[in-house]
């Protein structure tokens, strides 16, 4: 990697001050995508702001209505946390299978989100059940937040504090990792809930996570898996590679979605 | 004494080692005033080198030189050497164009090195490796079989016209012509064997190094075959003697073959130790690993076999395209032909074959010998062959080969493709495994995954293989330019401990505790008496290294050889001692005994005799105990056996588990049951990988497309069942333990097995064969091409 400056604040003020000061500073929380970036020296940032130390940053709450998991809480934390389990069991199942064990302990939820890799799990969780997204300056709905691949809502200076999940009543997510990288090739997340019927699908855009609304109408209909049936799913905007053309996807969206319904009950 | 010797399952003694961290591998190698090379690699598949710019990389903080391929040319040295020529069907030798260490005028494929950057820290060279500036004028390429054999297509080298480097053939042309004229039925496949990218777990790495006040070179490298090393880089590219190199190949985390070969970046260090006076340290990251390791298999293949209203085999007609590759590696020429067109009688008694193979350049890293290498291409051809034979006659998969298997009567068998086969039970192979399989109950298994959505298939492969390879004066024939005899030094220390130099490598098979439990069981010692030393040209004789299963065939031959002189020679010591006629002593358990009496004398004692020859037969013997013996094997070895696999399908997404896989195989005597088990499973694993994930891809540019571990799908624990493994063993009866080897046969009797299951899972779908690799969405692809066609019906 190239040589850069390295900080570890304690505050988020701290760290926005960082950032604000310096337009090729980068953010890293769990480094999980960055770190191999800058190892390929793909990236050269003059500095990295580690937000590591910030232990405002860590933790989970849970209140009537919604689950708050703070930015730089593990995805091993989330799988682990009793309480996430209990009120929103799908999202701790996706988060116990994201990636590998070391990537679980050390990459982060406000890491996954605000990096909006079109394969990551997390957008999916965000986006299909409505969370609203804490920065240090304002809240912003899910439906606002992920603007392409590798593209969010964010401004340059403003960072993830936590992300704020309305419990569902029911939700899933059912994933077809890529063979070789075992990233979601597609992942499909459906939840009905307080905002109503939503499916977000990722690892299939070509511009990150999006909303089936196809599917979301079917299923505000009728809950199960048979209304998906003749729901089809355009390969416009799909991605296409190697390991499956904008056919297969658009057909593994269908097959994911009915296996997330029937898993959410 | 005997639970550690031949037949004991002794627990790897080398894996403390290297479980805790504490092997010794090339890049924990660092060498006092060691400096850092990294390689500029092409990024165009084919391209004119109009000029490289290095001054700003001269200049840049910490660097010590940069080198192209000029600077090695004004030093006259030679190209990478291809070790094997084979010759067209006039008789003509294969085309062989030059193979220059770093690339002169040309780059031929994405990763060719073009130049190497040397500094006092890997960060420095990076850095600086960024600042040479390469102009090059891309030309356009051909990177696939198909695409190098279009008429008037670009020529990788320019005096290679059509890009074909050879045009061979094996059999009876005549022959075969005449079983097809009088064929009942025939049975026709058109195959790919697909191409591998090997990724052995440590990747490649090499440190040169020079004394200025000896003259002496020493390269240590991740080998499989230092002395071959030695040989082929002093001899051909840097024209060092021999005695002024040393090879060394420490401790080597995983080779499948590729790292048997000479590679540029080997010879880059060590002549550039000798240029800046320092040693040179160069590791593969694995990204070069991808573009830079030789490459496997990679076949087109089009195959006939006649056969009688009985569906036994009356001829065999091969076609096959072989992609070499942007230049010949080390041995890429024997693979498709000598490893391949010779396996083609299988285990059957087909009396005409006859094979025709083109070798092809294209733009594409080099492919050579993987795991295998040939047999699992003959076999996956064969095997799948035979499946639609059975089609073709509506006979049972198990019924058509039981009525052409070799019986284990006809022994010696000479096959119609210059092998004879000196032993095997192919009988006995495949009912041990069709019992272990359940194969009788597996309608049943597949009634109940119906009922589950699931498609069950099973598939059947019985194979053989040729390893051990092989006698010298057949191989130099068939246009090797080494010898392939194996070579081992005893040396019985005075107080009886007893040190093995072995001309083969270990690089994960365990050969530091198999040779210890041959040599224990040889001498009738505890193995805690016994080392094993290989590695090192400076302290091994000249053997010839580890690959095609054949250290313990050929290798622990060389042992067992040099351990009989020992112990002849013990026993004149012996009687000596004893006041006995040698011919009247015994060596039993460690101990030289007058027959028929208690007197005797320990190995100890008689080693301390040699080495303080105070009472020593001294006018007839000359002191010591230590004796080398080297070993030319009289025939290959013939591994066979019988795989079968069973696999469930998901119709939704073409997702296949393997669900149940038996191995039976004829490996020859076992010395370690526990290490043979890993061996084949490891192979098996990786058969399971080509047959479902592995595949490497380039792109019409010649850019590699699966160049990493996000996109070449290597198997992992949770793609692999519980691999069941069992032998059914016949002795090899050419070689002094009956040992036949174990350590390829996973990987070439798999593979056809695991696609024949999956065809036959999708049997209704009117599907005959799947080229591998079976992925999910070429699978999904064939069931909804079918769907509508199955409703309808």
């Amino acid at each position: 990697m190239y040589d850069f400056a390295y900080h570890r604040p304690s505050s988020v003020a701290d760290a926005v001050k960082l950032l604000a000061s310096d337009p090729d500073a980068k953010v890293m929380s769990g480094g999980m995508t960055l770190i191999p970036t800058l190892k390929q020296r793909l990236a050269r940032p003059s500095a990295i702001i580690d937000l590591s130390g910030i232990r405002d940053l860590v933790g989970i709450s849970v209140s009537a209505g919604a689950v708050t998991i703070k930015a730089m809480t593990t995805h091993a934390a989330v799988a682990a946390s009793a309480e996430v389990k209990k009120a929103i069991p799908a999202l701790a199942a996706m988060a116990e299978h994201i990636g590998d064990a070391q990537v679980r302990n050390r990459g982060t939820i406000g890491g996954s989100i605000a990096n909006h890799d079109p394969a990551a799990d997390y957008p999916g969780a965000v986006l299909a059940l409505g969370a609203t997204v804490h920065t240090n300056t304002r809240k912003i709905a899910a439906d606002d937040f992920f603007t392409g691949m590798f593209s969010t809502a964010l401004a340059p200076d403003e960072l993830v504090t936590a992300v704020e999940f309305p419990i569902p009543e029911k939700a899933a997510y059912v994933k077809f990792p890529n063979p070789a990288s075992r990233y979601a090739m597609v992942g499909v997340f459906v939840a009905k809930g307080p905002a109503g019927v939503r499916v977000a699908v990722t690892g299939a855009g070509a511009n990150g996570v999006f909303r089936h609304t196809a599917m979301e109408e079917a299923l505000a209909k009728n809950w199960s898996p048979d209304a998906l049936h003749d729901v089809g799913t355009a390969e416009e905007g799909l991605n296409g590679d190697i390991h499956a053309s904008k056919e297969y996807r658009a057909h593994l969206v269908g097959v994911m979605a009915k296996r997330a319904v029937a898993k959410a009950g | 004494m005997g639970f550690e010797g031949i037949g004991a399952a002794v627990r790897r003694r080398e894996d403390l080692r290297f479980i805790s961290g504490r092997g010794n591998y090339t890049d924990d190698i660092n060498r006092p005033g060691q400096l850092h090379a990294v390689i500029i690699r092409s990024p165009h598949a084919h391209a004119r080198i109009k000029g490289i710019d290095a001054a700003a990389a001269k200049a840049a903080p910490g660097v010590v030189a940069v080198f192209v391929g000029e600077d090695m040319a004004a030093d006259n040295l030679g190209g990478l050497p291809c070790g094997w020529q084979v010759k067209n069907k006039d008789g003509s030798p294969m085309a062989e164009p030059p193979h220059p260490v770093l690339a002169v005028g040309k780059v031929r494929h994405v990763g060719d090195p073009v130049a190497v950057v040397i500094a006092e820290t890997k960060g420095a060279a990076r850095d600086a490796a960024e600042l040479v500036s390469v102009d090059y004028e891309v030309l356009p390429a051909v990177p696939t079989l198909e695409a190098a054999q279009k008429p008037g297509a670009p020529l990788v080298h320019d005096g290679v016209a059509g890009n074909i480097c050879y045009d061979w053939h094996l059999g009876d042309k005549d022959a075969v012509d005449a079983a097809f004229a009088k064929a009942h039925k025939v049975g026709r496949l058109e195959l790919v064997n697909n191409r591998l990218i090997p990724n052995a777990m440590e990747p490649r790495a090499a440190v040169g190094e020079f004394d200025p006040a000896s003259g002496d070179y020493t390269l240590y490298t991740t080998s499989q075959n230092p002395h071959v090393i030695r040989l082929l880089m002093g001899a051909f590219v840097l024209h060092i003697p021999e005695h002024k190199l040393r090879v060394v190949a420490p401790d080597v985390g995983g080779g499948f073959g590729s790292k048997i070969y000479h590679y540029a970046e080997e010879a880059i260090v060590t002549w550039a130790a000798g240029k800046v006076k320092r040693p040179v340290k160069w590791t593969a990251e694995r990204t070069e690993s991808f573009m830079s390791d030789a490459h496997g298999r990679d076949h087109v293949t089009v195959a006939e076999m006649a056969m009688d209203k009985d569906g036994r085999f009356l001829g065999l007609r091969v076609r096959t395209q072989a992609n070499m590759g942007a230049y010949l590696s080390t041995f890429a020429p024997c693979v498709p032909t000598y490893l391949y067109a010779t396996l083609l009688a299988g285990v059957y008694t087909t009396p005409a074959i006859y094979a025709e193979v083109k070798a092809v350049f294209t733009n594409s890293v080099p492919v050579d010998a993987y795991r295998g290498a040939g047999r699992p291409e003959a076999s996956f051809l064969l095997e799948r062959l035979v499946d639609i034979c059975a089609l073709e006659m509506g006979l049972d998969r198990v019924e058509i080969r039981r009525r052409n298997f070799i019986p284990s009567s006809a022994f010696p068998y000479q096959t119609p493709v210059a092998l004879q086969y000196d032993s095997g039970d192919y009988t006995a192979t495949l009912e041990a495994c069709l019992k272990a399989a359940d194969w009788a109950g597996f309608e049943a298994r597949r009634a109940e995954a119906k009922k589950r959505g699931k498609l069950r298939g099973i598939g059947i492969s019985t194979y053989i293989e040729a390893c051990g390879i092989a006698p010298s004066a057949v191989v130099g024939s068939l246009g090797a330019r080494a010898g392939l005899y194996e070579v081992a030094n005893i040396r019985v220390n005075p107080t009886g401990s007893i040190t093995v130099f072995t001309g083969t490598h270990s690089h994960g098979q365990g050969h530091e505790t198999t040779f210890a439990q041959l040599i224990a069981d040889q001498f009738g010692v505890p193995m805690s008496q016994v080392e094993i030393v290989h590695g090192d040209t400076a302290k091994i004789p000249f053997g010839m290294g580890t690959y095609g299963s054949r250290s313990l065939a050929v290798g622990g031959s060389a042992m067992v050889k040099a351990a009989e002189k020992i112990i002849a020679k013990g026993k004149r010591i012996a009687a000596h001692l004893l006041e006995a006629s040698a011919d009247d002593i015994e060596f039993k358990d460690g101990k030289f005994q007058v027959a028929g009496t208690d007197r005797a004398k320990a190995l100890a004692e008689v080693s301390l005799a040699a080495y303080v020859p105070h009472n020593y037969p001294i006018e007839e013997l000359e002191p010591g105990l230590e004796e080398t013996a080297f070993y030319d094997p009289k025939n290959f070895t013939y591994p066979g056996g019988c795989h079968i696999c069973e696999v469930e399908i998901d119709p939704d997404t073409g997702v296949v588990q393997v669900v149940n896989f038996c191995a039976v195989d004829d490996v020859g005597r076992v010395i370690n049951p526990m290490i043979v088990e890993g061996q084949i499973q490891g192979g098996v694993a990786q058969g399971i990988g080509q047959a479902l994930l592995e595949t490497c891809v380039y792109d019409e540019n010649g850019q590699l497309l699966s160049g990493s571990m996000m996109d070449y799908t290597l198997p992992r624990a949770d793609d692999l069942p519980n691999i069941k493994v069992g032998t059914a063993i016949t002795l090899c009866t050419h070689n002094p333990l009956g040992v036949k080897g174990c350590g390829e046969v996973g990987a070439i009797g798999s593979p056809p097995a695991v696609i024949g299951a999956v065809v036959d899972a999708l049997k209704d779908y009117g599907v005959r064969h799947i080229d591998m690799p079976a992925t999910p969405h070429k699978l999904w692809r064939i069931i909804n091409a079918n769907r509508p066609r199955m409703a309808a019906e």
